[in-house]
C-alpha cells in the first residue's frame, strides 16, 4: 500500500510548524512517529497534500519536573516515556501506560504529542493521562495556550486543538507514591484495548467506552462520598456509550468497565499498588 | 526530494518521492531484499530494521524519515568473510525459523531485545518480539534461539555497524 502523493517540509522549529499550517490550512497535516497517520495514509482514509514532519524538531522531548506538575515534551516517544525515572518516580502510571502501547517497534517510533493530538479512544496514554488531570499546552499563531486535559477530547479522533496549533507539552500533576492502577483488556499481544481503566487518587478514566477516552463520574462521584469499591466499580459505565465490533459488543465492554475499574480501585487501594 | 542515509555502512543519496516508503527504498531502490513487506500494516513485523539504534517496522517509516540515519538490515549483519552474526547463528543452530518469511524481522527485533536486555527470560524474549508475527508458529525455537545467542556474549545485541542499538 503506498500512500497518496504529498509535498513533505521539514521545520527546524515550532514556529516554522505552525507557519506551515497557517500557509497550507486544510491540505496540511503534521506528522510526528507516523503510527496513526501513516496507516491511514497508506489506506488512503487520509491524504493531506502537505506532510508536516515536527519530529526533527529539537527540544521536544523530556521529562521534567515543574513545582507540583511534571512537563512532558510532545515529541517524547513511547519508550523514552516507558523508561524515563523521572517519570517512574513522579507518575508512574504514565511510563506503565506507555509500556503498554503497541510492541517495541511501535513505542520506539509513536509520540506523546500523536497520541494526544490523534484521539483514538482506545489510547493507552491519553487515559492515563485523562485520569492525572493536568493540561495540554498547545501553540498556535498567537502562541501558547493551555488546554485543561478534561476538555482536550471530543469525540472519535476530535479534539479541542485548531487547525493551526501543534502540541508542545503535557502537564500532570505529580502523584509520587499514591495509589494508581491501569487495567488494560485485550486478547491478542501487543493489541489495542477492548477496554481499558486507569485509576489514580480517586480519578478513575476509561478507554474504548465512548467516542473518546473519558471520565467515569458515576463512579469518581460515589468514591467521593465515601461509597464502598464494589459500589462505586458498578457505576463504571453509566453515561458511557461503547460500541460494536468484532473484539466485544456493548453490554460485554460494559461488563469489563466495571470488572476492570473494580480490579484497578483495589489495586490502587492497596498498598504496593505502584507494583502492577 | 533528496534523501541521504547510511546503510549498513554505505552512504547512499538518492532522489525519492516523499511518499516512498522505507521498506520500499531498501528493496526496490537499493536491492537490499531481505527486508520482507508481511502484512503491510504494521503488524507482522517482517520489514523490521533498525534505525539509529532502534529497532522499527520499515512499512510504517518514510524514506524522508530516516534521512541522515544510519540503517541496518539483515544483509549489514554478516562479517565480509561471510561470518554469521551472533543472532544468526544462534537462529540456524537452535532451527529458529521454517519458510523464512518472517526471519529477517525476527533476527532484527531479537538483536533489539537482547540491546535492551541481555539476558532475558523466556517471557521477556516472548514479549520483546510481541510485534512479530511467525505464520509457522515457530515460536519455540525462536525464544531459544534469542536465549541462545544472549550466552554468546554482548554482540548479539549489537550491530556491527556500531550503532549503540537502544532497544
Ligand atoms: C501496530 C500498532 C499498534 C498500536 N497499538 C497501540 C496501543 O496498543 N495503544 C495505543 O494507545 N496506541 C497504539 N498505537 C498507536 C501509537 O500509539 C501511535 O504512535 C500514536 O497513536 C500516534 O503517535 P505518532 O507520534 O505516531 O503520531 P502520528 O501518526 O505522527 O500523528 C497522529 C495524528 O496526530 C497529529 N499530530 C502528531 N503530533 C502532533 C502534535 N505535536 N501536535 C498536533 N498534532 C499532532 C498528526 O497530524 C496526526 O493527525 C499502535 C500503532 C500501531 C501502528
Ligand atoms: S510488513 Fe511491516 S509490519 Fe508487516
Ligand atoms: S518461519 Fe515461516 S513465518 Fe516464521
Amino acid at each position: 500500500m503506498i500512500p497518496g502523493a504529498f509535498e513533505y517540509v521539514r521545520p527546524g522549529t515550532v514556529e516554522e510548524a505552525v507557519a506551515a499550517l497557517v500557509e497550507h490550512g486544510d491540505d496540511a497535516k503534521l506528522i510526528a512517529g507516523g503510527h496513526s497517520l501513516l496507516p491511514l495514509m497508506k489506506l488512503r482514509l487520509a491524504m493531506p497534500a502537505v506532510l508536516v514532519d515536527i519530529s526533527r524538531i529539537p527540544d521536544l522531548s523530556y521529562v521534567r519536573v515543574e513545582g507540583d506538575e511534571v512537563a512532558i515534551g510532545a515529541g517524547t516517544r513511547h519508550f523514552e516515556l516507558e523508561k524515563d525515572d523521572v517519570a517512574r518516580a513522579e507518575v508512574p502510571i504514565l511510563p506503565y501506560a506507555a509500556s503498554q502501547v503497541g510492541d517495541p517497534q511501535v513505542r520506539h517510533r509513536g509520540t506523546l504529542g500523536g497520541t494526544v493530538a490523534h484521539s483514538d479512544p482506545a489510547s493507552d496514554l491519553p487515559t492515563a493521562l485523562l485520569a492525572l488531570g493536568g493540561s495540554v499546552v498547545v501553540q498556535g499563531p498567537g502562541g501558547r495556550r493551555s488546554i485543561p486535559m478534561t476538555e482536550f477530547w471530543l469525540g472519535f479522533y476530535e479534539t479541542a486543538l485548531a487547525e493551526d496549533e501543534v502540541v508542545v507539552e503535557v502537564r500532570v500533576p505529580r502523584t509520587g507514591s499514591a495509589g494508581w492502577a491501569y487495567e488494560k483488556f485485550t486478547r491478542r499481544a501487543n493489541d489495542w484495548p477492548i477496554v481499558a481503566v486507569a485509576a489514580v487518587e480517586g480519578r478513575v478514566a476509561l478507554a474504548n467506552m465512548a467516542g473518546a477516552v473519558v471520565r467515569a463520574t458515576a463512579t469518581e462521584e460515589a468514591l467521593a462520598r465515601g461509597a464502598s469499591i464494589a459500589e462505586a466499580a458498578g457505576l463504571a459505565d453509566e453515561g458511557t456509550s461503547p460500541s460494536s465490533d468484532m473484539h466485544a459488543d456493548p453490554e460485554y465492554r460494559r461488563h469489563l468497565a466495571r470488572l476492570l475499574t473494580r480490579r484497578a480501585l483495589e489495586k490502587a487501594s492497596g498498598a504496593g499498588a505502584a507494583a502492577a | 526530494m533528496k534523501v541521504s542515509m547510511t546503510v549498513n555502512g554505505q552512504q547512499h543519496t538518492d532522489d525519492v518521492e516523499p511518499r516512498l516508503l522505507l521498506a520500499h527504498y531498501l528493496r526496490d531502490v537499493l536491492g537490499l531484499k531481505a527486508t520482507n513487506i508481511g502484512c503491510d500494516t504494521t503488524s507482522c513485523g517482517a520489514c523490521t530494521v533498525i534505525v539509529d539504534g532502534l529497532s522499527v517496522k520499515s512499512c510504517t517509516v518514510l524514506a524522508a524519515q530516516a534521512d541522515g540515519s544510519q540503517v541496518t538490515t539483515l544483509e549489514g549483519l554478516a562479517g565480509p568473510d561471510g561470518e554469521l552474526h551472533p543472532m544468526q547463528k544462534a537462529f540456524r543452530e537452535e532451527h529458529g525459523l521454517q519458510c523464512g518469511f518472517c526471519t529477517p524481522g525476527m533476527v532484527m527485533a531479537a538483536i533489539g531485545v537482547l540491546a535492551d536486555n541481555p539476558d532475558p527470560s523466556d517471557r521477556e524474549v516472548r514479549e520483546g518480539l510481541e510485534g512479530n508475527l511467525c505464520r509457522c508458529t515457530g515460536y519455540h525455537n525462536i525464544v531459544r534461539a534469542v536465549r541462545s545467542a544472549a550466552q554468546a556474549g554482548p554482540a548479539a545485541g549489537q550491530v556491527p555497524q556500531d550503532q549503540e542499538v537502544a532497544r
